[in-house]
């Protein structure tokens, strides 16, 4: 993808990564693939907002070199310091040797522990400014939205909010803006975004949006570092982060479990069975078939969950198990939970996935049910009711 | 009783309101707070808070 043209002035010069399935590891499946944006403002003084992945450096710089030679550039700025968006420094050290280098107080000492340059980054705190000429950037300070280093940069004269990581989606396109592509799929990445990497640091996300809010910055575009830009109505994603982060749900559960003979998936089944005959909106996964991804999504809205798991060496199942460790990490709050599932002869799961339940966001409502070996015609009945006792706890 | 800062991600603990979602009860002081308490932010230990001035 060649550089793109936002505004006079304002080019996206970053990559569109098309075909990154597993991201910072193997921590979210990104199926849509992504981008890493980065930004190049062009006035008396030459700027470029953030970086890419190393990977991608060659393109960046052809990508710079289509608007201005890089060792124009005046200056860079650091947003924050993870590797897809800081990978390219070593590169652009080489290619733009006059550049000064702007960004947090963590986040030089982010970089300076990741890539050992040297790097003579100059230090920017909330409300600073830096002249470009006509234009002008402004910083503020965004710790944990998130990590200890984020900084959002404003272009305050034609509005534009580069917030880095907030606000971004994996969403690979040829497209840059929201009223280019199917708003749909765009508006699920971005909720799995929030879902996957944000949610724990909802607090700080509220009190971050109410102090830009307070700030009155006209908000033109808001051009994150991941995917697309939005500009159709910027507020509308802002808005969806504040009911995020409030831990807004719905009458809604997702049923998660892992199966080894199908007799707890016979018990999801029923249950599923149970509580949609009470009117609850369900998604039910195999966690060990469907990425943690997709699953963490779906729970963001869900007053409900469900864990289930045959038992296994006394234990839940492993993949159950993993599930739950990365969603305790995550913070969700206000949750109601149960837990179900068979075993042969001592059983142990169930027990163990209520022991694990110990996040104080997440509350188990109900006894979990334990059956031996193949569930019953009488036993599936259980399940149901099981489902329906639930359903009546997520008003 | 005054109140300590994360260095890391700034999160401030307030003795008056304590940390009841990781058991540290309203009103316990800086000092009282467990050992293997870790900043309900970020993550990271009491070592890294200052007090705040």
């Amino acid at each position: 993808m060649s550089a793109v043209k936002l505004l006079p002035g304002v080019y996206w010069v970053g990559v569109v990564d098309w075909n990154v399935r597993a991201f910072h590891g193997h921590t979210y499946i990104t199926r849509r693939g992504s981008t890493y944006n980065s930004y190049l403002i062009v006035d008396e003084k030459i700027a470029l907002v953030d970086t890419v992945y190393a990977p991608f450096s060659d393109q960046l710089l052809r990508n710079i070199s289509e608007v201005v030679p890089p060792e124009k550039i005046d200056y860079i700025i650091s947003n924050h310091g993870e590797t897809d968006h800081s990978g390219s420094l070593p590169a652009l050290k080489k290619a733009c040797p006059n550049a000064k280098h702007f960004g947090s107080a963590k986040v030089k000492e982010t970089l300076e522990k990741m890539y050992y340059l040297g790097l003579d980054l100059q230090v920017v705190k909330s409300g600073d400014k830096l002249s470009l000429g006509k234009k002008t950037l402004s910083f503020i300070e965004a710790p944990m939205l998130h990590w200890p280093d984020s900084m959002f940069t404003y272009l305050i004269e034609d509005g534009v909010l580069m917030p880095n990581d907030a606000f971004g989606q994996h969403f690979a396109s040829s497209a840059r803006f929201d009223d280019e592509v199917d708003g749909s799929p765009l508006f699920e990445e971005a909720e799995a975004y929030y879902a996957n990497i944000l949610w724990p640091f909802s607090p700080m996300v509220l009190k971050k949006i109410d102090e830009i809010v307070k700030m009155k910055l006209p908000l033109k575009m808001i051009a994150p570092s991941h995917g697309i830009i939005w500009r159709k109505d910027p507020m509308k994603i802002v808005n969806s982060y504040v009911e995020w982060a409030k831990q807004t749900t719905r009458r809604k559960a997702v049923i998660a479990y892992e199966t080894m003979w199908k007799s707890t998936e016979k018990m999801a089944y029923s249950i599923v069975d149970g509580l949609v005959s009470e009117g609850v909106e369900v998604k039910m996964y195999d966690v060990a078939e469907t990425d943690n991804t997709e699953i963490i999504r779906e729970m963001l809205y869900a007053r409900g969950y469900l864990f289930g798991s045959s038992t296994h060496d006394n234990n839940m199942l492993p993949n159950l198990a993993m599930f739950l460790e990365f969603l305790k990490g995550l913070k969700p709050s206000g949750r109601k939970a149960a837990a179900f599932g068979s075993f042969g002869w001592a059983g142990g799961a169930v027990k163990e996935m209520e022991n694990f339940i110990t996040s104080p966001g997440i509350e188990i409502v109900q006894p979990g049910i334990s059956l031996k070996f193949a569930p019953s015609p009488e036993e599936l009945k259980q399940c149901f009711e099981f489902g329906k006792e639930f359903a009546k706890k997520l008003f | 009783m005054d109140k300590y800062k994360c260095t890391v991600c700034g999160y401030v603990y307030n003795p008056a309101v304590g940390d009841p979602d990781n058991n540290v009860a309203s009103g316990t002081s800086w000092e009282k707070v467990p050992e293997d308490w870790s900043c309900p932010n970020c993550g990271v230990g009491k070592d890294m808070f200052v007090k705040e001035q």
